[in-house]
């Protein structure tokens, strides 16, 4: 799966996400939710700062929230890649940090991401499912 | 009737009161960091850290530019 798939994807499962930058190691937009492209470089320069400037005596972080008032920003990197989210006030942060890694390990896998992405949809799909038939 | 107005403004009062210290243990509305290690480990900081004071800069950044 490319990383413009997997991004898009990303934005389908998860309702909390506003945009979504995809970015290497150095930094280099790999694919972005935004139209603008200056714009989507600079989040994925500011969202390796910030992953820097989190590093401590363990290393480097592999996660990061922060959350404000007015919004949330959500950091993932697997160490090649980084995910950089922006959301609303008071998201799940469990379930947007599970999704921003789940679009990373697809946006790395070749072959069996359609496969992965098919089944993460499923189980979306059949949680909701209840819901739905409770609410009928 | 003067008596009853002023239970009801004492009651108010104490559920104003109650709210106030529940938001501010429970930490709601704080603006805060929350760093997550390989190890497992995770670090939060609130408002006012040193940390944060060089994290929120950058988030707000990240915020703004997404927004614009």
């Amino acid at each position: 799966m490319n990383a413009a798939q997997a991004l898009a994807d990303l934005v389908e499962v998860s309702s909390q996400i506003e945009s979504a930058v995809l970015a290497d190691g150095s930094g280099a937009v790999l694919a972005s939710t935004l139209g603008d492209e200056a714009r989507a470089q600079a989040i994925a320069t500011e969202a390796r700062g910030l992953l820097q400037g989190a590093a401590g005596p363990a290393g480097e972080p592999t996660q990061v929230e922060v959350a404000f008032h007015e919004g949330c920003v959500f950091v993932v990197t697997d160490g090649e890649r980084l995910v950089a989210a922006v959301t609303g006030r008071d998201p799940t942060a469990g379930l947007v940090f599970y999704d921003l890694k789940t679009c990373l390990r697809l946006s790395a896998e070749e072959a069996p991401a359609k496969k992965a992405a098919t089944s993460t949809r499923s189980r979306r799909k059949k949680a909701a499912e209840p819901e739905a038939a409770d609410e009928a | 009737m003067k008596r009853r107005l002023a239970a009801g403004l004492v009651a108010l009062g104490s559920l104003l009161g109650a709210l106030a210290i529940w938001r501010r243990r429970s930490g709601a509305g704080k603006d805060h960091a929350d760093v997550y290690f390989a190890d497992g480990s995770m670090v939060s900081f609130a408002e006012g850290s040193d940390e944060a004071a060089r994290l929120f800069p950058i988030a707000r950044r990240i915020l703004a530019q997404a927004r614009s």
